[in-house]
C-alpha cells in the first residue's frame, strides 16, 4: 500500500515508523530535526511522542520500552548535542543487545564537513557503539535505509542502530515506496542450526554427572522461555541466570538456583569447580559472571548455545558450540537428550544455597532490629505485587540487591543496565518500560546517587502521567563505591558521601505522590500506600547507611572464593 | 574450559571483503584499535567482483586474538566475509620504490637484480622492486650506503593458494538464501 503522493522526507520518515508498527517514540526537538517535528504534528493520532527531559533519557526510555515489549524502541533527537547525548544509551544498548533505532538530525548536505552550527560527525562517533549506523543524505534514501535499520536492530542478536538524518533530506519531496527487509547479503542474523553440533552437545549433556545451565538474555530475546523449561525438565539440569537472564525462568522453578556472578547465589559460584559441564544458553561469560576467568570452570566441559559466532570462544572455550537462534536450537537439543534426574547434585547445590540463606538472606530479608535493610524493602515490594511486577533498576547496591531478591513469574520482567552499568538508566528506562507494557506494574529501584543523574525525568512523568512506582533506597552514599572503599580501600570514603536534596520537595514539585519510611514498622503500610496510589509514586526508604551487598566474589578472586560474610 | 594462554605472536594475513560503502575502513581499523593490535600493513582496493572491496591486512598477533578480532570484523553488517591465513597459505607480494643517489654500485645492483628503473634524473634514480617484504627490506639495506633519499612500500597484497576465492562460496550461499526468501514471500 504505497501511495503515489509526494511528501516531505520528514513525513516519509513518520510513514515508515507507522508502517513498522511503532506506536511510541521518545524524543527531543531542535533545529536539526525541526522539519521532522513539523510533520509529527500531523501524526499525533497515530504515533505517541514522549517528550523526555534529556536525550540520554530518550534512549534509556526506548531501551526500557524495547525490553518489556520485545519491539524496537525508537528515539528522535536533534543534531550536535542532541546526538552526542545519546551516546551513553547507544553503548548501553550495544552491550545489552537491546533493539533500538536512534534518529538524529544532521545539518544539510551542503554544510556537511564545514563545522556548521550543531554539526558533529555522528556517523563516525556512533559507529563503535552501534550495530549499524547510516546517514540519510536525500529523501529518496529513507525507505531503503530505514528498512535496513529496523531489520538490523531487531534481527539476530539485536542491537542499537543510529540514523543520521540530514535536514535537506527531511525537507525534500519524495514518493515513498516502503518495503520491510529480510535480507542483507553481508549479514547472517542467525546461523542455521547444525545437527552435528546439537548431537555433540547432547552427548556431553547425557554423560554429565554434575551439569549446570547458565541462562542468559538470549533466551528472552529468542522468546524461548517455554523451550527452556522443557529442556530443564527433561535434562534435570540445575540452572542459574545472569542478571539479564533473570525472569526467563520463574524464580520458583524447582531447578532454579538463583543469579550467577559476583553477587549471585552461593551455590552457582562455590560449586562451579565441581561442575563437569556448563551449558551456556544465550549468555556471553561476562566478567561479572565468571569473575577471575582463570579460576572458572576448571573441571567443566562447556556447551555453548549462542546466536552470535563472535561470542564462541571469546572468553571461555566451547567444547560443543551450538550456533543458532535458541528458539530453534533449544527444542532440537531437548529432543536429542535423554531424560535424566540429578537429584543428588541438586541437593548438594540446594545445601550450599541453604547455607547462604542462613548466613545472608535471612538477615537481609527478615531483620528484626536495627535500621531498615535494602533486602527487606525489595522483598516487601515483590510480595505486594504478587511477584509479578516488572523490575527496573538503576545501578549500584540497590540494583544488586533488587536483582538478588526480587522474584519473577513471567518473562520480560527485568530491565537493568547490565553490561555498561549506567547510573541514571533507571528512571527513564522505567518510563519506557511502563509504556512498553502498560497493563503491567512497573517498580523501579533506584539509589540516591543514580536518581540525581536523570532526576529531571520526573517532570516527564508529570507531563505524560506515566504510572511508575519509584522506590528510592536511600543510604546517602554512592553505596556501591563506598562498599568497595570499605572492603578494599581501607575504609577511605573518598567522595562517596552524599548530601541529597529534599526528595519530598522534589516529588511535590513534580506532583508525584510521596512517602518516606524510616522505621521498620511503617514499611508495609507505605508499600501498600504506594501500590494503592493512582499514578506515579516516590517511596523513599531510609536504609542502613553502610549495608553491604553480600555474598560477594572479591575483584580478582575466583567464583569458588565467594565470601558469605564480611567482618566490619 | 578457559582459553589457553597462547601468547606466542605470529604473522597472519587477513583478507576482508566488504560492500563498497563509506566508512568501512574506519570500522575495520577501529576494531584493531579496540583490541590494541598494531596493523603491520593494510592495502585496499576494489576486488575482482564489481562493488565489492577487498582489504588485505597483515598483523603479528596470537591466533586467539586474531580469531576474536576477525569475528568482530565479520559481524559488521556491511562486511561480507573475512578470512585468516598464515603466510604459507597465500602468495604475497609488495612493491617498494627507492629514490637513490646515482652511483655506479647502484647501477650494478639494478643490473644484478634486474630492477625496474622508473625515472632517472641528474642526481637520483627511482627504482622499483616487487617481492616479499624481506626482499624489499634487504635491498633497502644494500642501497643504504649509497644514500637512499626516499623509500616507500605498498603494503602486502595476497591471493590464496586454493583455486577459488572463498568469498564466491559465501556469495553463492547468500544468493540461494535470497532466492528462497523471495519465493517464500511471493507464495504468501
Ligand atoms: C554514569 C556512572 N558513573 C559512575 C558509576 C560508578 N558507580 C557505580 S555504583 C555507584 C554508586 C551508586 O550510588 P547510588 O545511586 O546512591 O546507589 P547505591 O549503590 O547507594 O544503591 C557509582 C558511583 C556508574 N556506574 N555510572
Ligand atoms: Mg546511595
Amino acid at each position: 500500500m504505497n501511495e503515489k503522493r509526494l511528501m516531505t522526507g520528514g513525513e516519509a520518515m513518520l510513514e515508515v515508523l507507522f508502517r513498522e508498527g511503532v506506536d511510541t517514540i521518545f524524543g527531543y526537538p531542535g533545529g536539526g530535526i525541526m522539519p521532522f517535528y513539523n510533520s509529527l504534528y500531523d501524526y499525533t493520532d497515530r504515533i505517541r511522542h514522549i517528550l523526555m527531559r534529556h536525550e540520554q533519557g530518550c534512549v534509556h526510555a526506548a531501551q526500557g520500552y524495547a525490553r518489556t515489549s520485545g519491539r524496537v524502541g525508537v528515539c528522535v533527537v536533534t543534531s550536535g548535542p542532541g546526538a552526542t547525548n545519546t551516546i551513553t544509551g547507544l553503548a548501553d544498548a550495544m552491550l545489552d543487545s537491546t533493539p533500538i533505532v536512534v534518529i538524529s538530525g544532521q545539518v544539510p548536505l551542503s554544510l556537511l564537513g564545514s563545522d556548521a552550527f550543531q554539526e558533529v560527525n555522528f556517523v563516525g562517533l556512533s559507529q563503535v557503539v552501534t550495530k549499524w549506523t547510516c546517514q540519510i543524505k536525500h529523501a529518496s534514501e529513507i525507505a531503503d535505509v530505514m528498512a535496513r535499520a529496523f531489520y538490523i536492530a531487531r534481527s539476530g542478536r539485536p542491537g542499537p542502530v543510529s540514523i543520521d538524518f540530514t535536514k535537506n533530506a527531511q525537507q525534500e519531496l519524495v514518493e515513498l515506496n516502503y518495503k520491510p527487509l529480510n535480507f542483507i547479503r553481508g549479514y547472517v542474523p542467525s546461523p542455521e542450526p547444525d545437527m552435528e553440533q546439537i548431537k555433540e552437545a547432547a552427548r556431553l549433556i547425557n554423560s554429565a554427572k554434575k551439569p549446570m545451565a547458565l541462562v542468559g538474555q538470549g533466551v528472552t530475546l529468542a522468546g524461548a522461555e517455554k523451550a527452556l523449561d522443557e529442556f530443564l525438565r527433561k535434562s534435570g539440569v540445575p540452572a542459574g541466570a545472569t542478571m539479564l537472564g533473570l525472569s526467563a525462568i520463574p524464580s520458583d522453578h524447582p531447578q532454579y538456583l538463583g543469579m550467577l556472578g559476583m553477587h549471585g547465589c552461593y551455590a552457582a559460584n562455590i560449586k562451579n569447580e565441581d561442575c563437569d559441564l556448563l551449558i551456556a544458553l544465550g549468555m556471553r561469560f561476562d566478567d561479572r559472571v565468571t569473575c577471575a576467568v582463570n579460576k572458572y570452570a576448571l573441571n567443566a566441559k562447556v556447551v555453548h548455545l549462542e546466536i552470535d559466532p563472535a561470542e564462541i570462544n571469546k572468553i571461555i572455550k566451547a567444547d560443543a558450540p551450538v550456533l543458532g537462534n535458541l528458539a530453534e536450537t533449544l527444542p532440537l537439543l531437548t529432543e536429542a537428550i535423554e531424560t535424566r534426574q540429578h537429584n543428588e547434585w541438586m541437593n548438594e547445590l540446594k545445601e550450599a544455597n541453604q547455607e547462604e540463606y542462613e548466613k545472608v538472606i535471612k538477615g537481609a530479608l527478615h531483620p528484626t532490629e536495627g535500621y531498615i535493610k535494602m533486602g527487606e524493602v525489595i522483598n516487601a515490594v515483590s510480595t505486594a505485587y504478587g511477584d509479578n511486577a516488572v523490575l527496573v533498576t538503576d545501578v549500584g547496591q540497590q540494583q544488586l540487591m533488587a536483582t538478588r531478591y526480587f522474584r519473577f513469574r513471567s518473562p520480560r520482567s527485568v530491565v537493568t543496565s547490565g553490561g555498561l552499568g549506567t547510573m541514571g538508566f533507571g528512571l527513564p528506562a522505567a518510563i519506557g518500560a511502563k509504556l512498553g507494557t502498560p497493563e503491567r506494574d512497573v517498580c523501579l529501584f533506584v539509589g540516591d546517587g543514580g536518581l540525581q543523574m536523570t532526576i529531571q525525568e520526573l517532570t516527564t512523568i508529570l507531563q505524560t502521567e506515566v504510572d511508575v512506582k519509584i522506590i528510592l533506597l536511600n543510604n546517602f552514599y554512592l553505596g556501591n563505591v563506598r562498599q568497595w572503599q570499605e572492603m578494599f580501600f581501607d575504609h577511605r570514603y573518598s567522595f562517596t558521601d552524599l548530601i541529597d536534596p529534599d526528595f519530598e520537595l522534589v516529588a511535590k514539585a513534580n506532583k508525584i505522590g510521596y512517602t518516606c519510611v524510616e522505621k521498620r514498622e511503617d514499611l508495609a503500610a507505605a508499600v501498600a500506600e504506594m501500590k494503592a496510589s493512582k499514578g506515579a509514586f516516590l517511596l523513599e526508604v531510609r536504609v542502613e547507611r553502610e549495608d553491604n551487598v553480600l555474598p560477594m566474589v572479591a575483584p580478582g578472586a575466583g567464583v569458588g572464593d565467594m565470601m558469605l560474610e564480611y567482618k566490619k | 574450559m578457559v582459553m589457553s594462554n597462547n601468547t606466542e605472536k605470529k604473522e597472519f594475513v587477513i583478507t576482508v571483503f566488504s560492500e563498497n560503502k563509506v566508512g568501512l575502513l574506519g570500522q575495520i581499523t577501529s576494531i584493531f584499535t579496540y583490541h590494541n593490535v598494531n596493523i603491520e600493513s593494510l592495502t585496499t582496493s576494489e576486488s575482482a567482483i564489481a562493488g565489492i572491496h577487498k582489504f588485505t591486512i597483515v598483523v603479528c598477533e596470537t591466533p586467539e586474538r586474531v580469531e576474536r578480532m576477525v569475528k568482530q570484523v565479520e559481524k559488521r553488517v556491511d562486511i561480507l566475509k573475512a578470512f585468516v591465513y598464515e603466510p604459507e597459505d597465500v602468495v604475497m607480494q609488495e612493491i617498494a620504490l627507492y629514490k637513490v643517489a646515482l652511483h655506479k654500485n647502484v647501477e650494478q645492483l639494478v643490473r644484478r637484480y634486474q630492477l625496474r628503473i622508473l625515472e632517472i634524473s641528474d642526481d637520483y634514480i627511482v627504482i622499483e622492486k616487487t617481492g616479499h617484504k624481506n626482499e624489499t627490506a634487504e635491498l633497502f639495506e644494500e642501497l643504504k650506503p649509497y644514500g637512499v633519499y626516499q623509500f616507500v612500500r605498498s603494503g602486502s597484497i595476497a591471493v590464496v593458494k586454493s583455486r577459488r576465492e572463498l568469498l564466491d562460496e559465501y556469495l553463492e550461499h547468500m544468493n540461494q538464501l535470497r532466492e528462497r526468501l523471495e519465493n517464500e514471500s511471493s507464495n504468501n
